[in-house]
């Protein structure tokens, strides 16, 4: 099921009259700027915070609940589904498969992006059945991604991991050897 | 009408580096519904939650809550306003027949919140007040304050009386990180941060879970033997503009109004036997007890000094050490308040225990506000 790129039309003008960002910039409009100093540091908690330090370490951690049988990633400290604490920790791979992709053409201001970024949600490998994460892919052209798509994570070098999801750099397409 | 029948707390803590703020509404959650013998996965026909995503610090907090409550495919609701806001939504959706028993959750995990002051300004009127002044904000409060106390004649020993009496009251509270033992000479030597305002009368910051199991009177029949009856509740508000409030509370006194008619209370201040209220600033309280009808405002201040409203005084006030011994909680506020007359109204208090029948808890929507919630709990 390989998807091609996909053309964004944009309508040849609007209705009424733009502003430019001149109009902003010399104030010709009425405008009201402020810009809110507003900074939190999120305790990650119990779960969130062994599941940061094991990314450091190049490696991903789920949670189990024996009651139902799930092997919860990312790991949380209850099972939301039995509403009972968990029984243990468990390694999960760094490998997965594509449950949805998109891909991406543009910035949160509609710029164009440079290049297209294409999101996916990844069940990974070794968790229960649609656990996972959403994260990124990388060395693989837009038009070659599928649903299905087997991909493995691309860490960064160990020295450069800071314990965030980002030191995951992005999932590769990937075959397993006993393919 | 509808009951607690269950009741759980996570904290009250200055800080809580362990857990996040999943974790904490989990604590809290697993002990209401083990104190109400519920499970909340059959149970339970609708969870209330209360937030701001500003305190939060993310937005759309409401979809980040179903998990830890248990509330996984239930109907799940926020209320953007304090705990009361959130008990007065499930008192109605109990009264109207949409749920049996409903879940009341509030947190504050403020020292998640690195920018306070910044985040407090952040809820003033972008164009007409933020712009004025980048000081702390605080100085909104004291506003009120020196119009309150002039207006009155409140005196600064009456509100070093308050710090005094709610630090002390701490002391017999596990569960709150503020306690002290002061002197109001020791109070009225704290310095004026934002005149007439001293640093020891505003409340700290706090972490922390409240979590309610309400249910209908049928229900709460049937699943307990000591319910805490929801006799009335009310809120109310006032303006958002600092130029026409009332600074007197106003909304406190229509917000108690519509609480005490629902409850049948004619004469609050003889038949309410204990109140927690807002004393985020110490002067608070005493404005509270007068909007309350609690007591006259000509009066408070010698009833204050009398030790009228001390733990074993004729009307407690803040018994478990009000905002100024457990913290200020942010959107939780009401719900420590609300926590303490149910605990207080089972008897279950311990060494501060006051004999009561008629409790009162009341919460403000903090600075910059002139809204807030009231509830009146019985036996
Ligand atoms: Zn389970």
């Amino acid at each position: 099921m390989a998807v091609g790129r996909k053309k964004i039309s944009c309508p040849p003008y609007a209705e009424g009259t733009a502003l430019s960002e001149r109009d902003i910039s010399e104030r010709r409009v009425t405008i009201f700027e402020d810009h809110p100093n507003l900074v939190y540091s999120w305790t990650a908690g119990q779960a969130m915070s062994r599941f940061l330090n094991e990314l450091k370490n190049g490696k991903l951690i789920a949670t189990k609940c024996e009651k139902c049988g799930r092997i919860i990633f990312p790991p949380r400290i209850y099972c939301e589904l039995c509403y009972k604490p968990i029984d243990g920790w468990v390694y999960v791979k760094d490998t997965g498969t594509v449950q949805t992709f998109s891909i991406s053409y543009i910035d949160p201001d509609a710029r164009p992006l440079e290049k297209p970024v294409i999101v996916a949600v990844i069940a990974v490998d070794g968790a229960s059945p649609n656990m996972g994460i959403m994260h990124i892919l990388g060395e693989v052209e837009p038009e070659k991604v599928y649903i299905g798509m087997r991909v493995k994570a691309v860490w960064k070098p160990e020295n450069e991991r800071e314990g965030a999801i980002t030191d995951i750099k992005y999932w590769k397409p990937w075959r397993d050897e006993n393919d | 009408m509808p009951a607690i029948v269950g009741v759980g707390y996570s904290g009250f803590n200055a800080n809580t580096p362990d857990l996040s703020w999943k974790e904490i509404m989990y604590e809290a959650a697993v002990r209401a519904y083990e104190d109400a013998g519920i499970d909340p996965r059959k149970d339970v026909d609708s969870f209330i939650t209360c937030a701001e995503d500003f305190y939060e610090g993310f937005a759309i907090f409401d979809e980040f809550v179903p998990d830890q409550l248990g509330a996984v495919l239930k109907p799940t609701c926020t209320v953007c306003a304090d705990f009361l806001y959130g008990l007065a939504t499930a008192y109605m959706q109990i009264e109207s027949g949409l749920a049996e028993i409903a879940v009341v959750e509030a947190h504050s995990k403020a020292s998640d919140i690195k920018t306070f002051g910044e985040v407090i300004r952040h809820a003033m009127d972008p164009i007409w007040l933020k712009g004025v002044t980048n000081a702390h904000p605080y100085y909104l409060a004291a506003l009120e304050m020196s119009y309150y106390m002039n207006k009155y004649c409140i005196t600064q020993e009456a509100i070093a009386e308050v710090v005094v009496k709610n630090k002390r009251n701490a002391l017999l509270n596990d569960s709150a990180p503020y306690g002290a033992k002061l002197t109001v000479e020791y109070a009225l030597k704290s310095p004026f941060v934002f005149y007439p305002m001293r640093k020891i009368e505003i409340a700290e910051r706090a972490d922390g879970a409240i979590v309610f199991v309400v249910a209908s009177d049928e229900m709460a029949r049937k699943i307990t033997d000591s319910p805490v009856w929801i006799k009335g509740v009310g809120w109310w508000s006032e303006t958002s503009n600092y130029d026409i409030m009332s600074f007197e509370a106003r909304y406190a006194y229509k917000s108690a109004k519509m609480a005490y008619r629902m409850a049948g209370i004619e004469n609050p201040s003889k038949e309410i036997d204990i109140a927690e209220i807002d004393d985020r600033f110490a002067f608070k309280e005493i404005q509270h007890i007068v909007a309350l009808q609690l007591a006259g405002k000509y009066d408070v201040c010698d009833l204050m000094s009398e030790g009228y409203f001390a733990r074993n005084g004729s009307l407690p006030v803040n018994v478990s050490g009000g905002n100024l011994g457990v913290g200020n909680l942010l959107e939780a506020t009401g719900g420590q308040k609300a926590l303490e007359i149910v605990i207080q109204l089972r008897g279950e208090a311990g060494r501060r225990q006051v004999d009561c029948e008629i409790g009162v808890a009341q919460a403000w929507r903090y600075i910059p506000t002139a809204s807030g919630a009231v509830a009146v709990f019985g036996v």
